[in-house]
């Protein structure tokens, strides 16, 4: 390796090490602020906590054995919601893409489901599946479903042409143009999908555990707020943060592992 | 010599909103065996429309295609279409395995095929591994691989630069003629057509009707030794006349 290789990879190290100093740095001055702030009484502690308390509620539901229960609650539902919007996304896709009538007649319909804010449905939801994950479930489903449909259906029609054509040419029906050329095409545009379609159950679940739940992320923050335990709101949301980073990280390595393998 | 294809008035036209577009009119001709035909015509003329339609790809509207029931055809497009998911011996398989002729013969023919045509040491390789040149071999053997009685050519030059397109028409005239296959090719590049065609059509514009049909004698027995020859220029200029020039 030259001296100049050598000094720009050492470069790029550096910067990389800096950015991690920096970003370390921020949090730490971040909590610090305001922990003295709030110990200064510069800011009202009731309604913003402080770092310490907070880690005591977490190290208290630690302790009572709640924590990973909450946790747990909520992983399994963004899991269970995740999976089902993925297979229910990839299938109706499959079918708009083989009827192109069909896709042209609920057009209209999809769009108006996708732009309605479905927080507004979750009454509803709660008298028809009844006050249990199920509607939980429902609800991220009504999220993640819609975005996992028009992002695979889109990837689906933006198939280079000739590729059908040469397929055709073979004389292939329509069963071997979809599991021969359509799926395998759009493997990228379904990986990418997967990583929408994460936060997005998240953010279905999170909103279902606000409208009905007995456990759950999503219900310690709400159970906190009514019972004006700040410090117990700060350490859900806190928790939220952690799980949707790690749980973002999880996708794009799966992600980068499919692709690399392809 | 033996028909191996008529074609007899055959028309064809489009419905759009606009209206409806003619593109082809009255268009008659023979397709002899192991002849080199080339069609050519200026963008836009129908000629694509032409070969999707001997390629069953695309109805006509009137008109008649005889051929025997049992000729299969064999169609070679602009884009080398690999499918980069597959390596290049299942690229070159894929259309055996679609018309479910993946017998081990098959399997046999395609991979002497590859290597015949310099392509042994990638058949694990991916298509991006690969020079266009070589894809566009492999996708000739995609299309040799069924073992076909006519190939169809579109245009299948058109996406590479100059130097290789010269190139790759050498390797594929080369194919061409030691498989003893023939073949209908359409492009717009009239020195193209020299250098490869045993008779060549022109069709006018749009709505495409038959100008012209030359039987084209050069001396050479390559693409590139015939762009050499001495009445090469000759029978440039003469297509030249009858190019319809929309510009």
């Amino acid at each position: 390796m030259s001296n100049d290789q050598q000094k720009y990879l050492k470069k790029l190290k550096l910067r990389k090490i800096f950015i991690l100093i920096c970003q370390v740095l921020i949090v730490i001055a971040f909590l610090s602020l305001w922990e003295i702030l709030a110990n200064k009484n510069i800011i009202n502690t009731f309604v913003f906590s402080k770092p310490s308390k907070i880690l005591e509620t977490i190290i208290n539901l630690i302790n009572q054995n709640n924590l990973f229960n909450h946790i747990f609650t909520t992983l399994e539902e963004v899991l269970i919601s995740f999976t089902l919007g993925i297979i229910l996304g990839l299938i109706i896709a499959i079918i708009l893409y083989e009827f192109p009538i069909l896709s042209d007649i609920i057009d209209p319909f999809l769009t108006m489901i996708n732009s309605l804010p479905k927080v507004a449905l979750g009454p509803l939801i709660i008298i028809i599946f009844g006050a249990n994950i199920k509607s939980i479930i429902v609800m991220a489903l009504l999220i993640n479903l819609i975005i996992s449909i028009i992002t695979i259906y889109n990837g689906f029609i933006n198939i280079d042409e000739q590729k059908i054509k040469m397929i055709k040419s073979f004389k292939a029906n329509k069963y071997q143009i979809l599991t021969k050329l359509i799926i395998p095409s759009s493997y990228k545009t379904i990986i990418s999908s997967l990583k929408l379609n994460i936060s997005m159950s998240l953010i279905g679940v999170i909103m279902g555990e606000f409208l009905v739940s007995k456990a759950g992320i999503g219900y310690l923050i709400i159970y906190g707020t009514q019972v004006f335990n700040l410090s117990l709101v700060m350490a859900g949301i806190l928790i939220l943060v952690i799980i949707s980073y790690i749980l973002y990280k999880i996708i794009t390595f799966i992600e980068n592992k499919l692709i690399k393998k392809f | 010599m033996n028909k191996l294809l008529e074609i007899k008035n055959l028309s064809k036209n489009y419905n759009t909103k606009l209206g409806e577009i003619k593109a082809i009119d009255n268009i008659s001709f023979d397709v002899y065996d192991q002849e080199f035909l080339c069609i050519i015509g200026s963008s836009g003329c129908g000629k694509s429309t032409l070969l999707n339609i001997l390629a069953d790809l695309d109805n006509f509207s009137s008109g008649k295609i005889i051929k025997n029931k049992n000729l299969k055809i064999g169609y070679m497009l602009q884009d080398d279409c690999l499918l980069p998911w597959l390596n290049i011996l299942d690229n070159a398989l894929l259309g055996l395995d679609i018309m479910n002729l993946k017998t081990k013969e098959n399997i046999n023919y395609v991979k002497g095929l590859l290597k015949k045509y310099g392509l042994e040491e990638f058949l694990e390789k991916y298509p991006n591994q690969l020079s266009g040149g070589m894809r566009q071999r492999v996708a000739l053997i995609r299309t040799l691989a069924i073992k076909p009685d006519i190939l169809l050519l579109d245009e299948p030059f058109s996406a590479l630069d100059y130097m290789s397109r010269l190139v790759v028409s050498e390797d594929v005239a080369n194919i061409i003629k030691q498989e003893k296959k023939t073949v209908i090719m359409i492009t717009h590049d009239i020195a193209e057509a020299l250098s490869l065609a045993d008779r060549i059509i022109v069709l006018s514009k749009r709505p495409a009707v038959i100008k012209n049909i030359y039987n084209i004698n050069l001396e050479g027995n390559s693409p590139l030794s015939r762009r050499k020859a001495k009445n090469f220029a000759y029978y440039y200029d003469l297509l030249w006349k009858d190019l319809d020039k929309n510009v």
